[in-house]
Parts: C-alpha cells; structure tokens; sequence
C-alpha cells in the first residue's frame, strides 16, 4: 500500500470525525407510538413466549382501539436467539433507527440484562416478561424498566416455601448455568434455609443440555427429599422427563419446579408431570375473564396462553393507556404515569408497579393435575394457594436498587 | 491501477455510515478484520484453524473488564487485548504447529473449547451474563467515542491499520516463504526455512489481529458475551472466508459483509438464517469454488487475456 494513500486515508478519516454529524439519528419524539417484541423465535424460549406473545401484544393493541395519540400502534418483532450481543444490537437498532419507544417480553435473563442497559442508556421503556431474574429490580434497576409478571424470588418463595412446609426439607439443586439460574439457586436457597430446610449439594448444567443423566445420578446419589430444579423451559422438560425415567420420582425423591410453565407441563405430559407443585402469575381456567382472554388467545395461536404471554398483554394494555393519559411518550412522565395507577385486567387485580419496578401482584401456587382428574384439554392445574403479592415478592429495601430511597 | 478495488472500497467505507445503520457498519467491519486476520492463517500460510473465535473472544473480555471495571482507556485496553489474544495464540500456536492437516484443525478446536469453558465459569465473565455495560471512553483522553459515528470511523481506522499490516505482511518477503510452505512445506524444509518458526509467527499475527478485531467489536455493542467465544463464531469466520475468497486479500472484507448482513436483516425470520447461510455455503463451495473475490479476479484475468489476445495478431 503506497503510503500517500494511506496518509490520505488518516486525513480523510480525522476530517469525517470532526465533521461527523451526530445528530443523523436524533430521537423524534412525534411519530406513532411503536412497540418491539423481543423474544425467542424458534429456541427453547418459544414456546412460552415467542411468537405467542407477538399475538398477545397485537390483542392488547387491537383492544385499547389500535391507535393511540392518534396514530395506529406499530409493532416490530425480533428473535434474539439467546444471544445478548444479538439481542442488545437488535434493541439499539431499534430505538436508533426504528424510533421505537418500548420493548416487552425477552424472556432469557441474560439477555434481559443486556437490553436493560441498552433501556437505560437511551432512556426507554421496557416492558419485561419474559426474564425471571430478580436482578432486574435489584441492584441493576432501571428507571424505565417494569419486570411485569414474576421472578426467581416470587417463585422460589412459593414453590419453596410450600414444599419444605410439607416436609421436604433436604433440597440438591439442578441449576442452569447462567444468571437466571443462580438467581433462582440463590433465592431459593434463601427460603428453604429460613423455613428451616437444608441445601445438600447443588449441580450446573449447561443451557440447552440435551442429557442430564449425569447430573441426574449426582442429585440421585445426595439423598436430597428434594431435586430441585432451577432450571426454564426445554432444560426443565429434560430433567423431568429424564428424572422419570431414571426411576428417581418413584423411588422417593421429589422433584420440585422451580419454574414450571404450562406449556412445559403440556410438553411433558400429565403422566411424568404430575403431583409436581408450581408457582405461576396466571392460569387460563382461573376466573371467567381470564377464559374469555384465553379463548380468544386459543383462537388465535392454538395453545393456552403461558403467564409470560398473558404477561405481555396486560404490559402492553397498560402502557398504552398510560401513554394515552400522559399525551406524551415521554418516558419518565410515561412510567409516572404507569407507577400511579393500579393495575388492573383479566390476570391483575390491583397490581402496583413499585420504585424499582417491581409489578406487585398475586401470585398461585398450583399443583398438576393427575391423568385422571383432568377432564378436558389443557384441564392441568389444581389452584392450591393464592399468594398475597405484598409476601410474594421481595421487599423493595431489600434488593438493593439504588433507585429505592432509604427511608 | 492496482489500488483501484482498494480505494472503491475505501471510499465506500467512508460514506457508508451516512446510509446504513453505523453500529450495524462498525460491527461488520470488525468481523472483516477478523476474517482477514483468519485468512492470513487459512488462505496464506494453510493453516486451517477451527478455535479462532478464543482469540477474538479473550481479547475482547480483556477489553471489556479492563474498561468497565478498573476504567482503563479505550486505546489501552486494546492493546491488552490484544497482547492477552496474541499469548493465547503463541500458546495455542506452540502445541498446533506440531501437527498438520485434521490434526491442527482438531487440536485448535479443543483449546478453543477449553477457552470457551473457561469463560462460561471464570467469575470475572459474567457467564451467560456478559459483561455489560462497557463504557467506550475517551481514545487518548480527548475524544468521545459515544456517539455512533464517532465510533464507526474509529472501528474504522483500527480495521485500517489491521488491514494494513496484513497487507504488508503477504507482501513481504517473509509472506512469500509463508506461501512457499503452504504449497509444498518438505521443499522449504529443504530450502533451509525453519517453517515452524515462520508458522508459529503467522499464527501469532492472526491471533493478535483476531484480538484486535475481538476488542473493537466490544466497544462497538458495549458487551462482551459468550458468543464470541463459542463454537459458532469460529464457524462463521470461515463461512466468511470462503464466500469471499480464500488467499485473496479483499475476499474476506466482501465475505464478513455479507454474512454480517445475512445474520443481522435475516434475524427476524429466526431459525431460517442458519438454514439460509447453510444454502449459501453449500453453492459457494459448489458453483464458485474461489469465493466472491477469487471468481471476480479469474474473470478479469480472462478478459485481459482475451484482450491480449486480440490485440496481438
């Protein structure tokens, strides 16, 4: 390479730096409102997210009226594919280019922590209901951000607490080796021990394990009452179908779920799933309005709504309304807005978005049906206990999110 | 004359980020560095390596911790990166060499794979998490790199400089030996050339640059993940090679901007762009064996010979 060329190159390069108009990409502030869907197309996630809940954003859309400042609502929709780099770059992308002003879903912790900065960085807002990590309303608390439907603390208080109450007080741990699992161990942990149970031993695994035969004979092998399984989606179908197989259901140990959807009890069957104990935000057979959403959800997808799904709905119908109200997509006024009023639809009733956006809401412990007892498709669950949202989720001065003012 | 594609390329470089998205542009100019860095190994010296992606993966949580937690400068935690990649390649290229063929490409996947491990468990990685966010800083104290466009020519000068060296280097009488033993290794042995040494160098080089490239690409998304270091990300690099053009020296710029583009505009049709990029692959191997750059070449070359050959009788 001549070095004129490459002189000219440097100059050419330091003259397009101090001339670089930064501004190309200014954010309007005047368009239609527009809402991205984050979620996992076509991983492990999809099903109780994915695609369904694309469907459940355009149900919430279509029922606030489709048009809100009166201009129709968009809606984009991207895969992240598990990945944070990809799920981060599709997120700027989209509030750089796409001028859009809020995301929901993004199931996949790893994943939500990496778009929660991206939030917080360009300030917008995000709608989570995907991810479980308690992280999320804790020390990496966004002033945009609202964790809508659950997470690791809420469900390992449920599922938890109810189980040593019953007499599994010895627990071995199948913990998916990311962020949302060791949030799940951890939290978890944390309730067994103050409901005087003990943790024998604790095993990672890796995302998307195909064999969990090896962890399975470790966990077999501690002599825990209790396998628990901090594990989502095709990781927990896995262990629990393997776990049967294995014969460590019928020979004595108890498999507990930490994070059980219903589209994951669909997937394994009532057979292998039953008598296990799970905690979830919603269930389509609850009250007549959360059958009438379902029915049309069923319509629509042909599966039963998940909680992440419903979840998305709700955050969607939510938001929109609070935009509507504001007259604004300011995001500060907007959450305002979504901070002061109650929450209430078909899944909700008066649920609270708090400081560190935390949704408070109430959340069921369920059981799964035996083969016997169900009497029609997706008849899984048998509603065992409502948990008050105030005991369900973790105390706002105890995650440790700056945002929370010590009082 | 012989500048001419370069200098295309170049101008279309520099007005790129005022029509496409200049994040998008900046990423896809680190994974060109990568792919040039993996061709000077694969394309001129024949070495075939299957655990590149370490190289690009350590220099780039080198960058990300040394930046987000002690706060070091951009420039500097570059070059950490970029030394941290090269002792992982000198390492890496200390036990390959030894063996040829399957053999390096089977030894280089398993010390990538260990890589990988290391960082899924290592504590200062995040695991799954990443490390995130990743300040981009000052460049020299002075200027912002926070603004996209700031950032896309600064992506910019450093694939410059990458493709620079790479350029001098297969120019260079010690490329010329690379070549030399990538075409037949018991000659040069017999011509006097210690080809380990030349070989280990070369893979330094690549690792270096592949860290180079690594460190950027963290700045770019302000995110060091996994997937830099996974299996895929090596498998990509050589898609992108060989799209472009194996041993040529613009080749992999072409291949790593249409990969780039495939997995960035095709994401939203989710598990269809790993079908996607298979059907590509499987044409580019089949139809045009030489990869974009090599076939253009072969073309031009035939029409000068034609040329020629009018022009003489």
């Amino acid at each position: 390479m001549k070095i004129k060329a490459l002189m000219a190159t440097a100059v050419g390069i330091g003259l397009a730096v101090a001339f670089a108009p930064n501004g190309v990409f200014a954010q309007s502030n005047d368009g239609p409102v527009k809402i991205g869907v984050l979620s996992d197309m076509s991983g492990l996630y999809a099903d109780l997210g994915g695609p369904g809940s694309v469907e459940a954003a355009k149900m919430a859309i279509e029922d606030i009226g489709g048009k809100v400042l009166g201009k129709p609502v968009e809606i984009v929709t991207g895969d992240h594919q598990n990945k944070p780099d990809v799920g981060a770059n599709i997120t700027r992308q989209w509030f750089d280019v796409d001028k859009v002003d809020a995301i929901t879903d993004v199931p996949n912790s790893g994943v939500a922590l990496a778009v929660n900065e991206v939030g917080r960085e360009k300030n917008k807002i995000m709608l989570f209901s995907g991810p479980a990590a308690s992280d999320l309303t804790g020390e990496k608390c966004s002033p945009t951000t609202a964790h809508w439907t659950y997470d690791t603390y809420a469900l390992a208080n449920g599922t938890g607490a109810a189980v040593v109450k019953s007499g599994g007080n010895t627990w071995f741990f199948l913990t998916a080796d990311y962020a949302f699992g060791a949030a799940l161990e951890r939290d978890t942990t944390n309730v067994v021990k103050a409901n005087g149970g003990t943790v024998v031993g604790s095993v990672r695994t890796p995302l998307n394990a195909p064999d969990f035969s090896s962890f399975l004979l470790q966990a077999q092998a501690s002599k825990a009452k209790i396998i628990g399984l901090a594990n989502a989606g095709g990781d927990t179908i896995n262990s629990i179908k393997q776990a049967s197989e294995f014969g460590i259901t019928s020979s004595g140990q108890k498999l507990a779920g930490l994070l059980v959807f219903i589209t994951d009890v669909n997937s394994i069957g009532l057979q292998t799933a039953q008598g296990l104990q799970l905690t979830e935000a919603f269930y389509w057979d609850q009250t007549d309005e959360t059958r009438a959403f379902s029915k049309k959800f069923l319509e629509r997808v042909k599966h039963q709504p998940s909680m992440v799904q419903a979840g998305v709905y709700s955050a969607v119908r939510h938001y929109l309304k609070a935009v509507e109200a504001v007259g604004s997509k300011d995001s500060a006024k907007v959450m305002a807005k979504m901070r002061e009023t109650p929450i209430n639809d078909f899944m909700t009733k008066n649920g609270k978005l708090r400081e560190d956006g935390r949704v408070v809401r109430d959340m069921y412990l369920f059981e799964v049906k035996a083969p016997k007892d169900s009497k029609a498709p997706w008849d899984y669950y048998k509603q065992i206990q409502t948990i008050p949202g105030e005991q369900a989720f973790r105390p706002m001065d105890q995650g440790g999110c700056p945002l929370v003012k010590k009082g | 004359m012989k500048q001419l594609p370069f200098l295309i390329m170049l101008a279309a470089l520099l007005v790129a980020p005022f029509v496409v998205y200049p994040l998008f542009l900046a990423n896809a100019l680190c994974l060109a560095l990568f792919a040039c860095a993996f061709n000077l190994l694969a394309g001129y010296s024949g070495l075939l390596s299957f655990g590149h992606s370490a190289f690009l993966g350590t220099a780039g949580y080198i960058t990300a911790y040394t930046t987000k937690s002690w706060g070091y400068p951009p420039e500097l935690a570059i070059l950490l990166g970029v030394a941290a990649s090269s002792l992982l390649g000198a390492l890496f290229g200390f036990l390959a060499i030894r063996r040829q063929g399957l053999y390096f490409a089977m030894v280089t996947l398993a010390l990538a794979q260990m890589v990988y491990f290391v960082c899924l468990q290592a504590p200062f990685t995040g695991g799954e998490n990443g490390i995130q966010p990743v300040p981009r800083g000052h460049l020299f104290g002075v200027i912002d790199l926070s603004p996209n466009m700031t950032m896309y020519y600064f992506a910019l000068g450093i694939f410059l400089i990458g493709y620079g060296i790479i350029y001098r280097t297969i120019h260079s009488p010690y490329g010329r030996v690379l070549k030399a033993i990538s075409e037949n290794e018991p000659r040069a042995v017999s011509l006097g050339y210690r080809v380990d040494q030349y070989k280990l160098l070369a893979f330094v080089l690549s690792a270096g640059l592949s860290g180079l490239a690594g460190s950027t690409k963290v700045l770019v998304y302000q995110l060091g993940s996994l997937a830099d270091v996974s299996f895929g990300t090596s498998g990509e690099v050589l898609l992108m090679v060989l799209i472009g053009g194996l041993g040529t020296v613009m080749g992999p710029v072409i291949g790593a901007f249409i990969v780039a583009t495939m997995v960035n505009y095709l994401a939203q049709y989710g598990s269809w762009v790993t079908v996607i990029q298979g059907v590509i692959f499987v044409v580019c191997v089949l139809i045009f064996r030489r990869g974009v750059a090599g076939e253009a070449m072969a073309l031009a070359r035939r029409w000068r010979l034609r040329a020629g050959a009018v022009a003489k009788p």
